[in-house]
């Protein structure tokens, strides 16, 4: 039996003395890492990609998504098709390449060809096969069982008897809501997909992309760079509320003084830009009244879907998902996303504003990896120093921004998962 | 910019990988016109994409490159405090067009950045456009393209490539 196999739980909570504590084991442990795949990876839903980035037939992504080798396409009808991309005969992955339109696809190995739906179209020397072989399900590309859209989203499932993706989303579809909703046509991915990696265990992406707390220090660059820009930044302090969404997911919500392209202006885009923005918020006001209008243009949102997508609705809007490769290791995916009908002034600005902030060339990213691979260095000392307190906030009937619930509740949602074959 | 020699190219590179080398970022800052830019594209958009229509790694104009520069000399710049160690290795410098008042240059690079036991490996090309400024070459366009597919080991771009 390892350590692992030992343990029933890794927090140490009691409400009453505002007491939470997450074992670092969680951090470093290989067994906890093995147990993450088939109890949490196996079994909840995870984002694959958005419908936006297949726009016509034939359109596809190679992706990894839980440990799997997914291939995304849209087939000749237009229907979305997520499947297994590995051919049914030996093995060998269909598509190589990272995006593209196709028209069928081709294992090189021995020449069979499947349609954009992986139904087996030819296979040379196929009269060496039973009669009925290509009507066979067996002979045609896997499909994942379980795939399912939100609002464009699109995630797979490989539990069959997993719950639906509505209800495993629950709460987090309103804030899905909220964030479409900017769009009038719908929302897009931008060209171009940042790919990077960190030295640390995925989780701590999890907390730390739900973080409000580390802000100001940690970026305490980012903030200097804010207030050196022209003009300035929007007279309106960071403060906002964290909810607990149920099922592991969290948002926080909360006003902040840096421009949003829908729709906060800042003094740094001029008369100009103070023009577009009073057309997008009017254009939100039309179309969804004050209050909503207001909800979507001046709130920023870090919204967490348990257990590995952050969606952040903040000075840019980014999509980004991680996995483990080993207890110290990760890595990253992000993509932008953005109204379609956005001017080319919104759009240009938006991606200004993303790259100041966000992602491993900005003003701000670099930081987060670096203080996510120095906690990994400091869980050295775990088998001493044991536990990572994150109790900020529990005595308060609302949790503030930079309180630490939403991360109880991943907690709470992971240690369900991970534990409930050994309580 | 007619009478400008590889050789003098070569020797201008060679001394802009020396100032990023030392950390010596705000005399590096000065190799740049007052226009300047410095893109590292994302790796899966064509060389010649633009920052308005794609998400970059990097796309700072001159204010912004000057903003990270000054972030970068600060100890709140975690990410490089301590600073790193870095050696930015440049090859293949060719001139690939010119004109009275521009030219291309290409040149190939490796820069090797380490610290805390960790050593990370950039390579790619870096395409400049470069003008004369009071009988100096200066930088208009630092376009960094990584071969790299994304930054998977490296994680970031906290350096200067």
């Amino acid at each position: 039996m390892n350590a692992f196999q030992r343990m029933n739980t890794a927090l140490m909570v009691d409400e009453d003395r505002q007491i939470f504590k997450v074992s670092r084991q969680a951090f470093v442990d290989p067994d906890i890492l093995e147990a993450e795949r088939t109890r949490i990876f196996d079994k909840c839903w995870l984002y694959l990609g958005h419908a936006s980035e297949l726009a016509k037939p034939g359109d596809f992504v190679t992706r990894q998504v839980g440990g799997r080798s997914i291939l995304f396409a849209r087939d000749a009808k237009g229907t979305l098709r997520a499947m297994f991309n590995t051919c049914p005969h030996r093995g060998a992955q269909v598509c190589r390449e990272k995006h593209g339109n196709a028209k069928s696809f081709q294992c090189f190995y021995h020449g069979w060809v499947f349609g954009l739906d992986g139904a087996l179209r030819s296979q040379p020397g196929d009269a060496s096969y039973a009669p009925d072989f290509k009507e066979r399900s067996t002979s045609s590309m896997q499909q994942v069982s379980r795939f399912e859209t939100y609002r464009d989203f699109c995630f797979v499932c490989f539990d069959k008897n997993a719950e639906s993706l509505d209800s495993y989303l629950g709460a987090v579809k309103e804030y899905l809501d909220v964030i479409a909703d900017q769009a009038e046509m719908g929302m897009t991915i931008v060209g171009g997909t940042q790919e990077y990696s960190m030295r640390a265990n995925w989780k701590l992406l999890t907390e730390n992309s739900i973080d409000g707390y580390h802000a100001l220090t940690t970026h305490a660059t980012y903030f200097d760079y804010l207030k050196a820009t022209n003009g300035g930044l929007a007279p309106v302090p960071l403060d906002g509320a964290a909810r607990d969404l149920g099922n592991g997911h969290a948002v926080l919500e909360y006003k902040a003084p840096w421009g949003r392209p829908v729709a906060q202006w800042v003094p740094m885009w001029g008369d100009g830009g103070k023009r577009e923005i009073d057309r997008l918020y009017e254009g939100l006001v039309t179309r969804y009244g004050e209050e909503r209008a207001k909800r979507i243009a001046l709130y920023n949102r870090n919204l967490f879907v348990f257990p590995n997508l952050v969606v952040n609705d903040i000075m840019a809007v980014t999509i980004r998902t991680y996995y483990p490769q080993a207890p110290d290791f990760m890595t990253v995916s992000a993509w932008a996303l953005a109204p379609k009908e956005e001017t080319d002034w919104a759009r240009k600005y938006r991606l200004f504003n993303f790259l100041e902030f966000l992602g491993p060339g900005g003003f701000a990213t670099p930081d987060d990896v670096e203080a996510l691979e120095q906690c990994q260095r400091g869980f050295r000392n775990a088998t001493e120093a044991q536990w990572n307190d994150i109790s900020k906030g529990m005595g308060k009937a609302v949790p503030a921004y930079d309180d630490e619930l939403q991360m109880r509740a991943f907690w709470s949602n992971w240690n369900k998962h991970v534990f409930a074959a050994q309580v | 910019m007619q009478n400008i020699s590889r050789a003098d190219v070569e020797d201008f590179l060679f001394a802009e990988a020396e100032l990023l080398d030392e950390w010596r970022l705000p005399e590096w800052l000065e190799l740049f016109t007052d226009d300047a830019i410095y893109y590292v594209p994302s790796t899966d958009v064509p060389a010649d994409s633009s920052p308005d229509k794609n998400l970059f790694y990097v796309a700072d104009d001159r204010f912004r490159l000057s903003e990270r520069v000054k972030r970068l000399m600060k100890r709140t710049a975690h990410a490089e405090f301590p600073h790193s160690r870095t050696r930015h290795l440049v090859s293949n410098v060719r001139i690939r067009g010119r004109n009275d008042d521009e030219m291309e240059v290409a040149a190939a690079f490796i820069t090797y950045r380490t610290k805390d036991g960790v050593t990370d490996t950039y390579f790619g090309s870096n395409r400049y456009r470069l003008v004369a400024e009071n009988g100096r070459l200066r930088i208009k366009e630092k376009r960094c393209l990584l071969d790299s597919e994304g930054l998977r080991t490296q994680g970031r771009v906290s350096i200067i490539l």
